[in-house]
């Protein structure tokens, strides 16, 4: 308990012998703080009289708090030991072990900090300081002889007066410099056009020693044209090893099956276009389901207005037109993979996609 | 042999001579035991930030654990039985690992994502802090640029953090990123190929983003929150103004005891947040996401709050593609503008704005003293056009789930949104520039007439008038003697002038007579009340 330091000034006051054994600890420290150029201009208690009622209750809470926070604390291990925690199906106890740790270990912080906070803010004296901020710069001969330091390191050095030397230490540097960029540079620097089939223009579904690719489903089944039903669409995969894994990540394709008339519309707007003539089988038409904006999936087909949308972005794309964008970010349309159906009955790919599949970029022709 | 006697109260003396005599540290301490720190509710957003961190830090330990960075596909075999014998990543099967094989790791999981959304959000506030009231001034603009390049560096942390458990939303992120990656000009499929290792996904990103998350982002984010300290420290905290306080002193607190105190109770407390959001509010439930897939994405797929905007950016970017027409043609995708451009516009701009606004305002002093919003009309404008930016393109990160849950066209959202991008900062500047003038304007009025009583008095004419309370001297006529606005608080209510009794400690019974309660309790005016004019000139 601190009481009322009377008269608690430092920065104003004559500096005292902080040897002299009359002082008091607190006069010692008003002392320090004095020579830290700092006033103390109040720190009193918060209560009138030291052991008062208002002290004792204040401390009563305080102490409250900390015993909440060991319960807690207490609480928390014990539902972390006992509580059953492995995960089960359905409505089980697990269910709660989380939200057990969360609010056992919250109570108890937040205790300890009620505690903490409440001692600092009720029971500490309040003060009022004010120290000199001493922002002023360095004086004029400390900035001159730094100054001049630096210069004549320079001087000393001598490097403005030996060209030799100058050259000499560009042509040594700049390739070490070099040597040290080189490794990172070298070892994570990859060709993106580098492979015989380059990887931004090639999917799954090119053709592998003149075999045509199916169009399979996730597990690797092939696709007859009855199983996908009027209005209906289905996500394909290239059927070829790994063909529905990421290996392939730009080769998942929607394969729609259109209702008549929108099949004829479709026909004529592909049809008219140089690049897109002839992609549909029948009233199937397939486009790829990697958005040209983000790379997203466009996976949500809108039977009604023959619209796909992309959740990501929500780039819009009109099934009926070339898969033109007509909402959104992007601004390419998905290309369309020529179909075919084999001997067999399966859906296979005519070629590969004729325009690049996914996002943008600089050097797309 | 006479053995010396131990004496116990002599240890601590002794054992700080050994320490002074080795280290000499007893005059550095003295200083910083007794260091002054200015007290006020916003000097402690930024806190809020130091602790997540150390949150952060302490959690991301003990995931490191369990975690397995690895691209490898491998069936499931844990005990979330909806996705047994799926094959999935190990980085993915780790995750679900942590989060149902590790006792209580679904728990540190939660705690390390909600504390990272909260180290983001008191960066953002601590930022509109010290903007508004200028603290970003002379000597401070290194500073400030310093808690910039922070947020852009807490924003690829949790960018590669929440990238890391291949899940199916984390894996559409990369995808996004990889797709930002090939829209920038002449280098973009070379960035985006050496990053992922060829061609997305490739085998190596998880692992790369790793060890940028736990290693690399980490220690530059640690050693620029250091430096970012040690200036606060050096430099010395600004201040409001106020009674006693100037531009070149301190008023406040020394760091010890009561200062230090309470940063710890503040921290416990950050801390104990944290644990009950962790433990109450499920976030990022990777399990139902399943693993990433490229043909399978959800509606509703939303980054983490502080990446919306950019999301946002992306969305409402109108399909604005440029072509060259240069051999078979080259293009600038419109992803590359909001993504690239704009993020890094809006995390390199701002940390110019100190040197244009000295440069505008011919300004070469130092400050430290903060200075009110309303006080300079033009940077709250600034400001809250920025924010006003920073919010719509928030929002429009997550238009579809708004359009879904209110019934609105999706269409609608975004035109709105690129409508309010346009129309909306310049709207909040203007609103903005005039509500502090009229603020400014009232409290001129105060000073020049007093404060209003509330009190009705009828003249003989039978004309009403108002009494004020002049907050000064008054002339031979009874008139205010006009005041100096001083940059800090008017009090604008009678009780503020001391009209209210104080108030009567205790909850059921007072535990202090009313008559021995003193007149501001425990907090006595620093000046004599007959001075009062002297609160409002603190400089």
């Amino acid at each position: 308990m601190t009481v009322m330091k009377e008269g608690a000034h430092g920065a104003g006051t004559k500096p005292v012998d902080v040897q002299d054994p009359r002082l008091s600890r607190f006069e010692i420290v008003r002392e320090g703080a004095r020579r830290d150029d700092i006033e103390i201009v109040t720190y009193e208690s918060q209560f009138p009289t030291p052991n008062s009622k208002a002290e004792k209750r204040v401390v009563r809470t305080i102490a409250l708090f900390f015993l909440l926070s060991g319960a807690a604390a207490l609480a928390f291990l014990g539902f972390y030991i006992w509580w059953p925690w492995k995960f089960e199906l359905g409505n089980t106890s697990s269910d709660y072990y989380t939200v057990l740790l969360g609010v056992t270990l919250g109570v108890s912080l937040f205790s300890l900090g009620f505690a903490i906070l409440t001692w600092a803010k009720k029971l500490l004296p309040h003060e009022v300081s004010v120290q000199d901020r001493h922002h002023a710069p360095s004086s004029d001969d400390d900035r001159l002889i730094a100054g001049q330091t630096m210069a004549y390191v320079v001087d000393e050095l001598g490097v403005q007066r030996r060209p030799l030397l100058k050259g000499a230490i560009a042509l040594g540097l700049a390739p070490l410099g070099l040597v040290a960029v080189a490794p990172l540079v070298g070892g994570m620097i990859q060709n993106p056009h580098g492979d015989d089939d380059p990887m931004l223009f090639t999917t799954g579904f090119k053709p592998r020693d003149g075999e045509l690719i199916r169009l399979t489903r996730e597990d690797g089944s092939p696709i007859r044209p009855d199983d996908v039903s009027v209005g209906g669409q289905i996500t394909v995969f290239p059927g070829v090893p790994h063909g529905a894994t990421n290996e392939y990540a730009d080769s998942p394709t929607l394969l729609i099956h259109l209702r008549g008339g929108d099949a004829e519309k479709a026909r004529a707007a592909l049809d008219a276009d140089r690049i897109n003539q002839g992609v549909m089988w029948g009233n199937y038409v397939a486009y790829s389901k990697i958005c040209t904006h983000a790379g997203c999936p466009a996976s949500l087909y809108e039977q009604q207005t023959n619209r796909l949308l992309c959740p990501c972005h929500q780039s819009q794309f009109l099934i009926t037109d070339n898969a033109r964008p007509i909402f959104g970010p992007a601004s390419r349309r998905l290309p369309a993979l020529p179909l075919e159906v084999d001997d067999e009955g399966f859906f296979v790919a005519s070629s590969d996609y004729r325009e690049t599949v996914g996002p943008d970029f600089w050097e797309r022709p | 042999m006479k053995r010396r006697k131990f004496d116990v109260a002599q240890v601590p003396a002794n054992v700080g001579k050994g320490v002074d005599d080795r280290f000499q540290a007893a005059t550095p301490l003295r200083g910083l035991l007794n260091k002054v720190f200015p007290d006020h509710w916003s000097f402690l957003l930024g806190e809020i930030a130091l602790f997540s961190f150390v949150i952060i830090l302490l959690t991301g330990t003990f995931l490191t654990l369990f975690f397995d960075p690895s691209m490898k596909e491998v069936p499931y075999e844990g005990s979330y039985s909806a996705l047994r014998g799926t094959m999935m990543s190990a980085a993915y099967e780790s995750s679900l690992n942590i989060s149902f094989e590790v006792r209580g790791g679904l728990f540190m999981r939660q705690m390390h994502h909600w504390a990272a959304l909260l180290f983001m959000a008191a960066i953002v506030v601590h930022m509109a802090r010290v903007f508004f009231t200028g603290a970003f001034r002379k000597p401070r603009e290194a500073n400030w640029a310093i808690g910039v390049a922070l947020f852009l560096l807490g924003f690829l942390a949790g960018f590669t953090g929440y990238s890391l458990p291949d899940d199916g939303l984390s894996g559409t992120g990369l995808r996004i990123a990889s797709a930002i990656f090939l829209s920038i000009p002449v280098i973009g499929t070379w960035a985006s190929a050496s990053v992922f290792g060829g061609e997305f996904p490739g085998h190596l990103i998880i692992g790369r983003f790793y060890i940028a998350h736990v290693l690399l982002i980490p220690g530059i984010l640690l050693a620029l929150i250091s430096v970012h300290l040690g200036l606060v420290f050096k430099q010395k905290h600004t201040q409001w103004p106020g009674p006693m306080r100037t531009n070149a002193n301190v008023v406040g607190e020394r760091m010890f005891p009561r200062y230090a105190l309470k940063q710890g109770g503040f921290f416990m407390a950050v801390f104990g947040v944290v644990a009950l959001m962790a433990g109450l509010f499920q976030i990022n439930p990777i399990w139902i996401f399943g693993p990433y897939r490229a043909a399978e994405v959800s509606s509703g797929s939303q980054p983490d709050w502080y990446v919306m905007f950019m999301d946002g950016l992306v969305r409402l970017m109108p399909a604005w593609e440029i072509t060259l027409p240069i051999g078979d043609g080259y293009v600038i995708p419109p992803l590359f503008w909001p993504a690239v451009v704009g993020l890094g516009a809006l995390t390199t701009v701002p940390m110019f704005y100190p040197f244009i606004e000295a440069r505008r305002l011919k300004d070469k002093a130092s400050h430290h003293l903060l200075q009110r919003p309303r006080d300079n009309p033009e940077r709250s404008g600034v400001g809250a056009m920025a924010f006003t930016f920073f919010i719509i393109a928030t929002i429009s990160g997550g238009n579809d789930v708004i359009a879904d849950k209110f019934h609105i066209s999706l269409n609608a959202m975004t035109w709105a949104g690129r409508i309010g991008l346009v129309i909306l900062p310049p709207l909040a500047y203007y609103l903005t520039v005039r509500l502090c003038l009229g603020l400014q304007q009232h409290d001129r009025e105060v000073l020049a007439h007093g404060v209003e009583t509330g009190i009705i008095k009828r003249l003989p004419n039978g004309q009403f008038v108002e009494v004020h309370q002049p907050l000064g001297p008054v002339d031979d006529h009874g008139h205010p003697l006009p005041l100096e606005y001083a940059g800090w608080v008017v009090p604008k209510k009678m009780n503020r002038l001391g009209a209210l009794a104080p108030a009567i400690k205790g909850f059921f019974f007072p535990i202090e007579k009313p008559s021995e309660a003193p007149v501001s309790p425990g907090m006595p005016p620093v000046s004599p009340r007959e001075e009062r004019e002297e609160i409002t000139t603190g400089r």
